[in-house]
Formats: structure tokens, C-alpha cells, sequence
């Protein structure tokens, strides 16, 4: 039960446009107080428990996304926030954009929107918490994610 | 001899993913190399697949910050291509979203800045009068960040009485607000103590580095686009260019909060002028020829190039960000500085990533 009581965030900005990012900062400050539900925003994946994610990712910053998702303890709960982290939103057929982040790392809960508003990114991590308790209980692992090269998925 | 250290892209300062190779001597930088790239989405060529209208949401969403001047600007490129003469008060209403939309760019790079040097305090009180700036963007167009508020041709909002009154009685409680956090940024000693004299740029070094926007005003160089670009509306506003003349830290900070109230003037001048009529005028047909418009961002000029040639779809779409002009003031400065001082230099430039690699 511990665990939901104070899970600690990870940000990880992938392609975003910032207008995620600030959304997720705005969750965190006086008006929506994320820090209620016991919710920390730490700078390290090593102390970290949800990762939230937002923005698509490319060819460059895919190995940096896979890198930060392996160093996370189990058990970890992944959160892609916006429709750039989801699908790839407005930018899907950009030519340096591989897609949503479930492509590469397996993602637990989604947000949708352009840009998500503060009330709904809360509700993810809201939702995230009983996923991570879940997690916990049945001793769920993440799988450790390949570093290899930039090869594109086959969906993609 | 000298230790290379990475610095970012993932950072716990930065929320974007800024990379620095930094060179040290034992906590000193010595040399820096900046590597960019992880927010390339090549939005650029992406517009080769929408036609011009569509484009605008597009240029909004290379910067979530500063997004309604990235529409503005472009769509005011694309009617000097049609020669268009837009409303009065759509040009207006333009103005005062860009306005907003600087005061709560401005006040989330205070609080950023704040969170740099470990103000915690300071940090959250930014960002909390943010949040009013913020509910009044999205009474008027319908959302926080990305506004669209501007279209080819006029503006796709009009500002009724109601949002008017908001507006005005959302500034009367910001002013005060802002003097407070004034205070501290000007006056406390921490923060004196973390930023004067750092990372100092002379008035012709900033000239000369290309840099834009506060960096390039918090060296002593007056010049802003708003004043002196051939968007009339701005002088008409009685617009006058902040300056700061010691090129440290803690002038690029004053520059920025200065220009808090610079805008709030403009807004409640713009609003006791605003003209009545229509929002939007008819454009027809297809873009031809090339065109330059500059604005003043947040962070500084902005510059678009667009060319069209006859078809819905523009050839041509160049964007010079204010962030690119400023990242080499960074090489400038950033070499005699300590390491635990980097991310508050890196972030007076006011660093735009997704705005730079688009
Ligand atoms: S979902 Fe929209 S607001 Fe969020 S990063 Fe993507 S384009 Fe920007």
C-alpha cells in the first residue's frame, strides 16, 4: 500500500512541442498540486516509480527513451502523456518521427489530448497509481528493453 | 588535464532535453560542445503535405510556449504573400494574445529560473499568478497552450465584453503580484548572490554572437523587433524596448521581468483602442511569391520565410528561432564558469529546444 501512497515521478521529454511539459509542471505547482496524492517529481529514473512521457520519439532520442525506461526499479508504470506520446499525433507522418511511444517501451495508461489539460494528466496518474499497485502485488517486471541500433518497428 | 562530462539531454533542471558536452578543469568549464537533434521532428518539409490553412496549427505547435506567436507570425507572413489587407481588430485582438501569451512565457522562465538556483518557493509563487494569465487565455480562445487563435486572413475569436472585463480585472491582481516577485528577484540576496556577474556578455560581444531577444537587451542593446518592425501596431502602443546594460545573469533576469509590465501596458492600451468591425476578411486563391515577416518572441526575433507557387501547399517555409540565434552566446560564456553555475546560464538564454530543431 506504501507504494501508491508516495509514488515518485519521472519526466521524460521525448519530441514534445512543450506544451505537454508545461502542462505536466503546471500539475505540480500551487493550482493542481499533484504533490496531494503524495506524488514527487524526482531528476533521476533510479529513484523513480511512474514514468511520465511526453512526445513522440525519433531516430535520436529513442536510445536515450530506452536507456532512462531500463534504469527504473520494478515495479515501474509508464504514462504517455498527450497525442504525441500516444500515437505520434499531429506530427504521425513526420519523416523523423518513429511514432508513439509504445512502439519501443510497453506504455500502462494513456493521455489523451493536444495539449492534455492539468485535471486530465492527474487523472493518469491517478489511474497509474492502482496499476503500480497491481504491479507490486503480483510482482509484475518490466522487460529490460534492447538498446540496439535505431532500427524502425515494423508498424511504423 | 581536463574531464568531459555530458550535461542533459535528460537533466533534472531542464524539463527539455538540452545536450551539452562539457569540458572541465577540475570544476571549471573549460570548452563546450552542444549536440542537438532529440526534438527533430522536421516539421519543415512536414509542410509539403498541408496546404497553407492547415499549416498555421502546425507552426503553433513548433513551440508550446510561445504558440500563438508562431501563428501570428506565420499567418501574417502568408497575407503579406497574398497582399491582404487584414481588420484593424483582428490585428488588435492579435495583439493582446501575444501579449498574454509573453507574460506567461515570461512568468514560466521566472519560476524555471527560480527552480534552477533551488528557490523552490519562489518557483511555485510564479507559476501559481501564471495560472490566472492561463484561465484568461482559455476564456477567450478556448485553450491554455496551443491557442490558434490566429488564421489566414483575421483572427478566428472575437473578444466580447465579458472577455474584456476578465481580461482587465485579471491584470489589475497580476500587477501587484508581479511587483512581488520583483522584489525578490531584484532585491534578494540569494539570488544576487547566484546570478550577478555571472556569465557576463559585453554590449558588442552579444551584438556580434547574433544573439536575440533578453540576451541580446540584457547587454544593453535596444533593439526589439515590436519597435522596430513594420508592424505599426506596436508603436501606436506606445512600445518602449527594455534594456539592461550589464550583460550578466542578473540583468537578462531584470530585462524579462521589466517586460512583464511593458505588456501589460500594451495589452490595456491595446484594449482601450480597440476598433470595432470585422474579425476576418475573405482570402482567395493560392499563395504566390516569397515573403519575410519577423516578431518579437518571448525569447526574441523570429523570423519566417515563406514561398508559395501557385498551389495550395507552400514550396518554402524557413524558420529562424531565437533560441538558435542564442545557443552560441552559450560558447561565449559559458567557459570560466563553474559547474554548478551551467544550468543557470543555460537557462538566462531562456532555452527553447523544440522551437530550435523544429
Ligand atoms: S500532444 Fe500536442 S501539445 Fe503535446 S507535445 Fe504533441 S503537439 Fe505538443
Amino acid at each position: 500500500m506504501s507504494l501508491a501512497k508516495s509514488p515518485w515521478i519521472i519526466h521524460v521529454n521525448c519530441n514534445s512541442c512543450n506544451g505537454c511539459d508545461i502542462e505536466v509542471v503546471a500539475c505540480l505547482t500551487p493550482l493542481y498540486d499533484a504533490e496531494r496524492f503524495g506524488v514527487l517529481n524526482i531528476g533521476t529514473p533510479k529513484q523513480a516509480d511512474i514514468m511520465v512521457v511526453t512526445g513522440s520519439i525519433n531516430y535520436k532520442n529513442v536510445n536515450v527513451l530506452k536507456n532512462i525506461y531500463n534504469q527504473i526499479p520494478d515495479p515501474k508504470v509508464v504514462l504517455a502523456v498527450g497525442a504525441c506520446a500516444s500515437t505520434g499525433g499531429i506530427f504521425h507522418n513526420c519523416y523523423n518521427v518513429i511514432g508513439g511511444v509504445d512502439q519501443v517501451i510497453p506504455v500502462d495508461a494513456y493521455v489523451p489530448g493536444c495539449c492534455p489539460r492539468p485535471e486530465a494528466i492527474l487523472d493518469g496518474v491517478v489511474a497509474a497509481l492502482s496499476i503500480l499497485e497491481n504491479k507490486k502485488k503480483g510482482n509484475i517486471k518490466g522487460k529490460e528493453v534492447p538498446l540496439k541500433g535505431n532500427e524502425v518497428p515494423s508498424n511504423a | 588535464m581536463t574531464t568531459i562530462i555530458p550535461f542533459g539531454p535528460q537533466h533534472p533542471v531542464l524539463p527539455e532535453p538540452v545536450s551539452l558536452k562539457l569540458e572541465l578543469d577540475n570544476d571549471v568549464v573549460v570548452g563546450v560542445l552542444p549536440s542537438l537533434g532529440y526534438v527533430h521532428r522536421g516539421l519543415e518539409k512536414f509542410i509539403d503535405t498541408k496546404d497553407y490553412n492547415q499549416t498555421t496549427y502546425i507552426c503553433e505547435r513548433i513551440c508550446g510556449i510561445c504558440s500563438a506567436l508562431h501563428g501570428i507570425t506565420y499567418t501574417k507572413s502568408v497575407e503579406k504573400l497574398f497582399n491582404a489587407e487584414v481588420p484593424e481588430r483582428a490585428e488588435y485582438i492579435r495583439v493582446i494574445v501575444g501579449e498574454l501569451n509573453r507574460v506567461h512565457s515570461h512568468l514560466l522562465w521566472l519560476g524555471l529560473f527560480a527552480d534552477g538556483f533551488g528557490f523552490e518557493s519562489l518557483f511555485y509563487e510564479c507559476w501559481k499568478y501564471r495560472e490566472s494569465v492561463l484561465d484568461v487565455l482559455e476564456r477567450i480562445t478556448g485553450n491554455r497552450v496551443i491557442h490558434s487563435i490566429s488564421k489566414v486572413g483575421g483572427v478566428s475569436r472575437d473578444l466580447t465584453k465579458e472577455h474584456i472585463d476578465m481580461i482587465l480585472k485579471m491584470l489589475d491582481t497580476l500587477e501587484p503580484q508581479i511587483k512581488d516577485i520583483e522584489k525578490v528577484f531584484v532585491n534578494n540576496y540569494t539570488v544576487k548572490k547566484r546570478t550577478v556577474g555571472l556569465a557576463t556578455m559585453s554590449k558588442q560581444l552579444a551584438y556580434e554572437a547574433g544573439t536575440a531577444g533578453p540576451t541580446l537587451r540584457g547587454s544593453g542593446n535596444a533593439i526589439d523587433v515590436r519597435e522596430t518592425e513594420d508592424w505599426d501596431i506596436y508603436r501606436d502602443l506606445g512600445f518602449k524596448t527594455v534594456v539592461e546594460k550589464d550583460g550578466d545573469c542578473y540583468s537578462r533576469t531584470k530585462v524579462r521581468v521589466k517586460e512583464l509590465y511593458e505588456s501589460i501596458k500594451l495589452i490595456r492600451n491595446a484594449i482601450s483602442k480597440l476598433p470595432n468591425g470585422e474579425i476576418t476578411t475573405p482570402i482567395k486563391g493560392f499563395p504566390t511569391g516569397e515573403a519575410i515577416m519577423r516578431t518579437e518572441q518571448p525569447r526574441g526575433e523570429v523570423v519566417y520565410y515563406v514561398k508559395g507557387n501557385g498551389t495550395k501547399n507552400l514550396e518554402r517555409l524557413k524558420i529562424r528561432t531565437p533560441t538558435f540565434a542564442n545557443i552560441p552566446s552559450l560558447l561565449l560564456t559559458l567557459p570560466g564558469v563553474k559547474l554548478a553555475d551551467v544550468p543557470i546560464v543555460v537557462l538566462t538564454i531562456d532555452p527553447c529546444i523544440s522551437c530550435t530543431e523544429r
